[in-house]
């Protein structure tokens, strides 16, 4: 019997478990360098907001020990620009895509989810709720109930059709089981966890954190502890609602962990930085081990973790 | 946003040290990376994983290609001048001969080389100067009278090899402290070998501050400016955002470009400089 890596994403049918992680793929040209796209589960897209944006001041990177901050603040030309640029090329490659979405208001998502319908190519909504560089830490809609719930109504209303909308939520919460809870009710077809961590690193020869606007999200292996954990408990709470786990995935052996931990599907993020390639031998290792550890489907280790 | 230009040479390699040997303050590294060398262009720079496998610094590090050679006696070669001043290099720079490192390259933008022969002047900042020296030597091939200026804080960080320095027709070098050449910094001497040697086009490499002040003064003479920027980088290919700088375009339009794809080289009267920790007001997207 042949394996079956296929993985269902809330309503997205992928030939395999292995996303790009938002932010981390550029507008797809960058990393078609290195490996067809259409190897990728889906690729998933840098946060689209509704108009360009310039990002923070540099320096918007800091090195830290197994892991990185960044402070980009979702440098791009706009949803407009997106539609009529990238999104045809992504098409044209044959290209899965899951459109990462970020507004600043309820409103602006609303607005972003409009624009996403029949859109060719997009097999997915991720909806970013929990970007950590922005002004005003009010503005994490998903650090409270309240806002995530809002902000994920506001897409479910709008989107129309069958588009499954994945909710991308913050660690940096008390619980985040209760938030994840508070999505799916909203109308989320899943959630992607995590994003970054808030820090900070401050040079001790300028004697000033490092970053312009100081914080930025901590990504990359130093997360990674973070990221099991909390897909492990949304998994143990909610085991219906699908997962796209990522924080920190350098190898297969990554990848399995957040399987076991009840991931449908993974983003590699941090670690396509330092090698281009990074996804396309994530995907070859993870499913050589699920072969090598006797599962005949993928479907088959997600949650595995949780036996008794 | 502006269309960027994807070098699309660039290729993930295994590449093996064929030599390491410290000149000065710096390492001069060559590297065995077999039908690469023959993409590479003056200018273009290699980004390589350091601290090998299960390494805590999972970003790559970029270094300016000093020299690519398409058919050594070992095969294609690209060597570098690599300053050990982090964990990272530092750890490269202990690598020896045999050992392998794996590397993306060639990547970013080269230096434009005009189609009739000028008198360039090429301008290099400590180690800044490695790319500097093929660049000569194309010049020079293309029938272009080419001056050299090099400066450092002090002699040991002047990188200047003897076999380097056969395509130029004057080196002048600064050091801050005097222990070599001219007491004081390159843009004190520029001025007057530009109009000695009626300067036509400028290339430089080296610090920001360095490559913004030479900026002033080839503006100030009308000259064009081609300058390596150095801006940290994460990924070096153009995917993490991290490496960028105001720019303004054609259309008159300032827009935070990456370093790596659009750069490094750069037009240096187009680049909106002293904009560290802040972005210019009226950038595209502010």
């Amino acid at each position: 019997m042949t394996f079956s890596f296929q993985t269902d994403l809330g309503g997205a049918l992928l030939p395999n478990p292995i996303l790009t992680a938002s932010g981390c793929a550029g507008s797809g040209k960058e990393l078609s360098q290195f490996f067809p796209l259409t190897e990728l589960g889906a690729i998933v897209t840098k946060s689209i907001m509704i108009k360009a944006r310039s990002g923070r001041a540099t320096p918007r990177m800091a090195e830290t020990p197994s892991g990185m901050l960044n402070s980009i603040g979702l440098q791009g030309p706009g949803v407009d620009y997106f539609i009529a640029n990238d999104l045809p090329w992504l098409d044209a490659q044959g290209a899965r895509t899951v459109v990462s979405i970020a507004g600043e208001t309820v409103e602006d998502y609303a607005v972003l989810a409009r624009k996403m319908r029949n859109l060719p190519g997009v097999v997915g909504l991720e909806v970013n709720i929990s970007c950590p560089n922005v002004e005003n830490r009010g503005m994490v809609f998903s650090c409270q109930p309240e806002t995530a719930r809002a902000a994920i109504e506001a897409v479910r209303r709008n989107i129309g059709g069958d588009l499954p909308i994945i909710a991308k939520l913050s660690p940096d919460v008390t619980d985040i089981v209760s938030i994840a809870r508070e999505v799916a009710n909203a109308g989320a077809d899943g959630v992607a966890l995590i994003n970054t961590l808030l820090g900070m690193v401050i040079d001790t020869n300028l004697m000033l954190p490092k970053l312009a606007q100081k914080t930025g999200g901590l990504s990359g292996p130093a997360i990674r502890p973070v990221a099991v954990r909390a897909v492990y408990q949304v998994h143990a709470a909610l085991p219906d609602l699908p997962i796209l786990g990522m924080g920190g995935i350098m190898t297969g052996r990554d990848a399995f962990e957040f399987i076991l931990a009840g991931a449908s599907a993974v983003s590699v993020g941090t670690a396509s930085f330092g090698n281009p390639t990074a996804a396309i031998s994530i995907k070859s290792e993870l499913e050589n081990i699920l072969q090598e550890k006797g599962f005949a489907t993928l479907q088959e280790a997600i949650g595995y973790a949780h036996r008794n | 946003m502006n269309p960027s230009s994807i070098n699309n040479r660039a290729a993930q390699i295994t590449a093996e040290v064929i030599s390491n040997k410290r000149v000065g303050a710096y390492h001069h590294m060559s590297f065995l990376v077999g039908d690469i060398a023959a993409q590479a262009l003056p200018g273009n720079f290699v980004a390589i994983a350091v601290g090998g496998e299960g390494s805590a610094m999972i970003l790559r590090r970029a270094f300016a290609i000093y020299r690519a050679t398409e058919k050594s006696a070992h095969g294609g070669l690209i060597e570098l001048i690599v300053a050990p001043h982090g964990q990272g290099s530092r750890w490269l720079t202990s690598l020896e001969p045999h050992a392998t490192v794996d590397m993306v390259a060639p990547l970013g933008t080269h230096f434009g080389i005009p189609t009739e022969p000028v008198r360039a002047l090429l301008v290099g900042g400590g180690y800044g100067s490695a790319p500097l020296f093929g660049l000569a030597e194309l010049l020079k091939s293309r029938g272009c009278r080419v001056d050299m200026v090099l400066g450092a804080s002090t002699a040991n960080k002047i990188y200047a090899p003897l076999d380097g320095k056969r395509a130029v027709s004057s080196l002048t070098i600064t050091t801050d402290d005097g222990s070599m050449g001219t007491q004081g910094q390159i843009t004190d001497v520029l001025s007057q070998i530009i109009i000695e040697n009626e300067i036509e086009i400028i290339y430089s490499c080296g610090p920001m501050g360095m490559l913004e002040a030479i900026t002033k003064i080839s503006d100030r003479f009308g000259i064009l400016h081609q300058c390596a920027v150095e801006e940290s980088m994460a990924c070096g290919i153009g995917v993490c955002m991290t490496c960028v700088l105001p720019v303004t375009g054609d259309d008159g339009v300032t827009r935070m470009l990456r370093s790596c794809i659009d750069g490094p080289v750069m037009d240096g009267s187009r680049v909106v400089w002293d904009s560290k920790r802040k972005i210019p007001e009226g950038t595209f997207g502010a």
